[in-house]
């Protein structure tokens, strides 16, 4: 199905299933321990071996000697697979890095060999035999060193994001040297890392030249293609199944070390592999968000309106890497008439930087909308209205694109009243609850809605059972609950009468998940393929497929009807296709809202920073499962916290490494840190998107958090922190302790 | 993790025999930390001595009117023993600051007070350390260690001991019961328990091998408002950047003891007449040689307002 003129009437638009609020239909799986993820197929590999990774001890050179012998020797050792026994491989599209290294070595905890031995604890015990000889090699670590000569670079995310090098609009520099109130500061966000629960894990199963993995994948049509390319076979020789997926956040995008060397181990052993990356070797073996450096510069009139707006960020990657595009929310969220966007790339040999959470718009915002908040208050002016009044309903670079819907505005008025705005004082450090200096914080929540094409087989069966299959996955997310929710609308029948079967690359391919485009994409994909088996059912039964109503499990025309079950037959019906955007997205703009409004304390002493309460008010098109949407919102507003108060991988600019790489030293948010959020959607179908009307809310949770926090720390505290995370010791080296 | 032998001890003076007798041998009782670190071979203990079956865990009455605790005696009972929360609450705050209910049900009195450093460099076995590999360096020095040493500290290593019951314990004036290999006794005062690293970091406390912790006694009661302030990023879960544990008394006198700053918790008695005077006046004092690196200097001020914040709670609660 082609999708290029904006949705009509359909029969989604009745909403007796989607739209409600529903219970995942994984979650009493997930939470009674009966999912079963991807290292824990025991039925389908009982038989298999563990295979252990070993990580290079070093940033950048060579292998220069490799002593494998006691570890070939240890007690149950099958096989070792290193860069000499594993035959040339490619490289995935999406890989910047090798996943497999040596002799030469690009990166800390490349993977340079895999043990592969009878138990677990034996490959781990012999792993730790290997004896590696390093010619260490000149890298570069210093993210500021390297911008100093950095050159300009545009790119695309992968997940949505893109820019290109300098984009311009009008004339930024007179325009800003001209106006009344400028803002010039630059703002820092570190590197994050990922740190999903589950780590990325496989199972290997050669059967002749034909590989299965159980795997732990977001995008799993993506990953069939860059196994098969990594390992050099036919792309139709390679299965993905992954149909549970214990978080990804952009970290299991792409085809990661445990599906490669489990493959290679399996066919070393020639049985089937297990591997799962070592917890300590994560975060350097695998993919983080790059820290960038950010200038913004903001010029008004008195009035408030901007003039001119400039950002320009840096940051670092592995060669052939790509650069966070920070800047990317920029080009569209403010009105002003003079703009300037640019991105520069620095060259590092620290781990490979990629997409997680909202790449671009997450960090971009926590400088943007801290910004903001110091140009309001430059203004003398309150920032939920400077926000307000430099709302633009076009796009700001082409005014007679328009927005397919904008309501960044009523997010933050409405915003504004529930959560209590007005008892806000501008001036810091007015309020205090016993040892806790007490601010609140704004900030706009912006991120685009990507549509991908996206296909599904649905099927019913003589007993009237709807079966959707289709290769998109569920990473916590929901999937599987508004996949169901949308076939159990689309045919007519309850809930409980649809299977969804996920993450199996032998069904069609799906959208994936990534860049907030899954729940709006693949759910219009299987609408297409509900219609499809919609006309097959009413030719059938020889109905007009104009004049037919599928409701209460039963197929109806005039004065026909006929249950579902027996429409099916004996045989059952089955149909499949896709839905396939055309070029409404070029029209108009599609964009997703939100206002996001925090409360914190700041202990006046120790400059401690606790959240206290959280608001986020969403404009993103039809929510189709207001509990799971307000779980995903959730869920991306602790990210937030964990990035605006703690989460940071701190950079060994001598060894070149991230130093705290396990869940001890890298810190996220813990339960005590949210005591209280509270999520607001507003009413909202966007035509323009799909015939779900539907856009992604998944990374909108997340885009601008950071910002209202540190916006909050600074009307508590009156300490603006501009290099994130804002820590206690950030805050006690800008203030005097109060008693 | 490297294949080791295991036993269960039968009495206290056995397990210290069965230790001694093993060179690379070790106790195991709650296994919170241990275990971890044999996965990571940073701990390669050739022979396990388990001691959970020994009778340790009770708590009882001392004759000089104090307790005494029993080394296997758990965290999480520990924590919530009526008479620890009553006259000893700085104890029972510090230990509930710490870990998570699932480590603490695990883990012990006398294991707690061994816990090793959280030093990102010693975990990490491809890097230089002078704890783990004596004589190999120091990759902590000059390198990331805002959560590390200010004092204490020396030119081999900058770790920290990393707990909270310690801390309070010391502020506490607990003694360490042990029985050595031969069967005799010996009591350690808290203050001589942990060592400062020197030149030695591989080694952490001044037990001889072999030598099992068999109890903690607590004085008697002093009374006093008590508080431990457990400063860090997120609000539970987390090792302290500083922590304060404080007995402080109606007249503005009292004890502290600091955690998170050096090799063992950090007390200096003659720094604590200053203490009606405020922290401003104490943490001089306290601090004095202080050697923080850039990463960390924040803990200095952060010493005061931590005191300060502690003094003035102390103030609000007599």
């Amino acid at each position: 199905m082609k999708f290029d003129t904006p949705a009509g009437q359909n029969p989604i638009d009745q909403l007796k299933v989607v739209g409600k609020p529903t219970d995942r239909i994984d979650g009493k799986f997930k939470t009674t321990g009966t999912a079963p993820y991807a290292y824990e197929r025991h039925d389908v590999a009982p038989d298999a071996a563990y295979g252990y990774v070993v990580g290079a001890g070093i940033a950048k050179g060579r292998i220069a000697g490799m002593d494998l012998a006691a570890a070939k020797a240890a007690p149950g050792v099958l096989t070792i697979v290193t860069a000499d026994t594993a035959g040339t491989l490619g490289k995935g599209d999406m890989n910047t890095a090798k996943l497999l290294g040596g002799p030469a070595v690009d990166h800390y905890h490349q993977a340079i060999a895999l043990v592969v031995a009878e138990t677990f604890e034996q490959a781990r015990a012999a792993a730790a035999l290997i004896r590696v000889d390093y010619a260490r090699g000149q890298g570069r670590f210093d993210l500021d060193e390297a911008l100093k000569t950095a050159p300009l670079k545009g790119d695309s995310s992968g997940e949505g994001s893109s820019a290109p090098p300098v984009d311009r609009v009008g004339k930024f520099e007179q325009a800003f040297a001209a106006a009344p109130v400028q803002l010039d500061a630059v703002y820092e966000t570190p590197d994050q890392s990922h740190a999903m629960m589950e780590p990325h894990a496989s199972i290997a199963r050669w059967q002749g030249d034909e590989l299965t993995l159980w795997t732990s994948n977001q995008m799993i049509n993506w990953g069939k293609g860059d196994v098969a390319k990594t390992l050099g076979i036919p792309k139709e020789k390679v299965r993905l199944i992954s149909p549970y997926i214990g978080g990804g956040f952009g970290g299991k995008l792409f085809v990661r070390a445990d599906a490669v060397l489990a493959a290679l181990g399996a066919r070393q052993a020639g049985r089937p592999v297990k591997v799962t990356l070592q917890r300590p070797l994560m975060i350097n073996n695998t993919t983080h968000r790059p820290a960038t450096r950010q200038r913004i510069r903001l010029g008004a009139g008195k009035d408030g309106k901007l003039v001119a707006i400039a950002h320009e960020s840096g940051s670092g990657d592995l060669p052939g890497g790509g650069p966070e595009t920070a800047v990317s929310q920029t080009k569209l969220l403010y009105a002003g008439a003079n703009r300037l966007t640019s991105m520069r790339l620095a060259v590092l040999d620290l781990p490979e930087g990629n997409a997680m959470r909202a790449p671009g718009e997450a960090p971009g915002l926590m400088a943007l909308e801290v910004a903001m908040d110091e140009m309001a208050e430059k203004l003398g002016m309150d920032p939920v209205q400077f926000r307000i009044i430099n709302d633009t309903q076009v796009d700001p670079e082409k005014p007679n694109r328009k927005f397919s819907q904008r309501q960044l505005v009523e997010c933050l008025r409405l915003g504004a009243d529930k959560f209590g705005w007005a008892q806000r004082s501008a001036t810091p450090r007015a309020k205090r609850d016993g040892a806790w200096l007490v601010g609140m914080g704004v900030a706009s929540g912006f991120r685009n809605n990507i549509t991908m094409k996206s296909g599904a087989r649905v099927g019913i069966d003589r007993k009237g059972q709807v079966t959707v299959a289709t290769d998109m996955t569920d990473i916590g997310t929901g999937s599987y609950t508004i996949i169901a929710q949308t076939a159990a609308e689309m045919m007519g029948v309850p809930l409980d009468k649809v299977t969804v079967l996920l993450g199996d690359s032998s069904f069609p391919t799906a959208a994936g998940s990534g860049g907030q485009w899954g729940a709006n994409s693949s759910t219009a994909g299987v609408y297409a393929a509900c219609m499809k088996l919609r006309e097959a059912v009413a030719q059938k039964l020889g109905f007009n497929s104009n004049d037919v109503s599928f409701a209460d499990g039963k197929v109806r025309s005039g004065n026909r009807s006929v249950p579902l079950a027996q429409a099916a037959g004996t045989s059952g019906l089955s149909a499949e296709d896709s839905i396939e955007f055309g070029d409404l997205a070029k029209k108009e703009q599609q964009s997703t809202f939100a206002g996001h409004f925090v409360e914190v304390g700041v202990h006046a002493y120790t400059g401690e920073i606790r959240i206290r309460r959280m608001l986020a008010v969403c404009a993103a098109g039809r929510i189709l499962n207001p509990k799971s949407a307000r779980s995903q919102v959730i869920g991306a507003m602790t990210m937030g916290v964990g990035a605006a108060l703690m989460e940071e991988l701190a950079v060994d600019k001598r060894f070149g490494f991230f130093v705290n790489h396990d869940l001890a030293s890298y810190e996220v948010p813990v339960h005590a840190d949210i005591p209280h959020q509270e999520v607001i959607f507003l009413d909202e179908v966007d035509p323009m998107s799909s015939p779900m009307k539907a856009k992604g809310v998944g990374e909108l949770g997340l885009c601008g958090v950071g910002a209202a926090i540190a916006n909050a720390v600074y009307n508590a505290s009156g300490v603006r922190v501009r290099e994130y995370p804002v820590t206690l010791d950030k805050v006690i080296a800008g203030s005097a302790m109060i008693a | 993790m490297k294949a080791f032998t295991y036993e269960r001890a039968t009495s206290p003076a056995a397990a210290a025999a069965a230790v001694a007798a093993r060179p690379g041998a070790k106790f195991i009782a709650g296994g919170t930390n241990l275990l971890d670190l044999m996965k990571l071979e940073i701990e390669a203990p050739v022979h396990l001595v388990d001691v959970n079956t020994l009778s340790l865990d009770k708590i009882e009455p001392t004759d000089s009117g104090g307790l005494r605790i029993g080394a296997l005696v758990r965290n999480t009972d520990l924590a919530a023993d009526p008479r620890v929360r009553r006259d000893y609450g700085v104890l029972t705050r510090a230990i509930v600051a710490g870990a998570s209910g699932q480590l603490r049900n695990k883990a012990t009195t006398a294991g707690n007070l061994l816990q090793r450093t959280r030093c990102p460099y010693f975990y990490d076995t491809n890097q230089p350390c002078n704890k783990r590999k004596p004589g190999s360096g120091c990759a902590a020095i000059g390198g990331y260690s805002r959560q590390l040493g200010i004092i204490g500290t020396s030119d081999a290593c900058i770790a920290t001991y990393p707990g909270d019951m310690a801390v309070a314990m010391r502020v506490l004036d607990a003694t360490v019961e042990t029985v050595q290999p031969s069967g005799a006794t010996r009591r350690i005062p808290i203050t001589d328990f942990h060592r400062l690293w020197g030149d030695t970091p591989h080694i952490d406390t001044n037990l001889q091998p072999g030598e099992l912790i068999t109890a903690v006694t607590l004085p008697k009661p002093v009374g006093g408002t008590h508080i431990y302030h457990k400063v860090r990023d997120r609000a539970s879960y987390a090792y302290a950047l500083v922590s304060v544990a404080a007995i402080v008394q109606r007249d503005g006198s009292g004890h502290v003891a600091i955690g998170g700053i050096a090799p063992k918790p950090w007390r200096v008695e003659a720094a604590e007449a200053a203490l009606p005077q405020g922290a401003k006046a104490v943490t001089p004092r306290l601090l004095a040689g202080a050697r923080p690196t850039k990463d960390n200097s924040f803990k200095v001020p952060l010493v005061e307002r931590t005191l300060a914040a502690v003094l003035a709670q102390a103030k609000d609660a007599a």
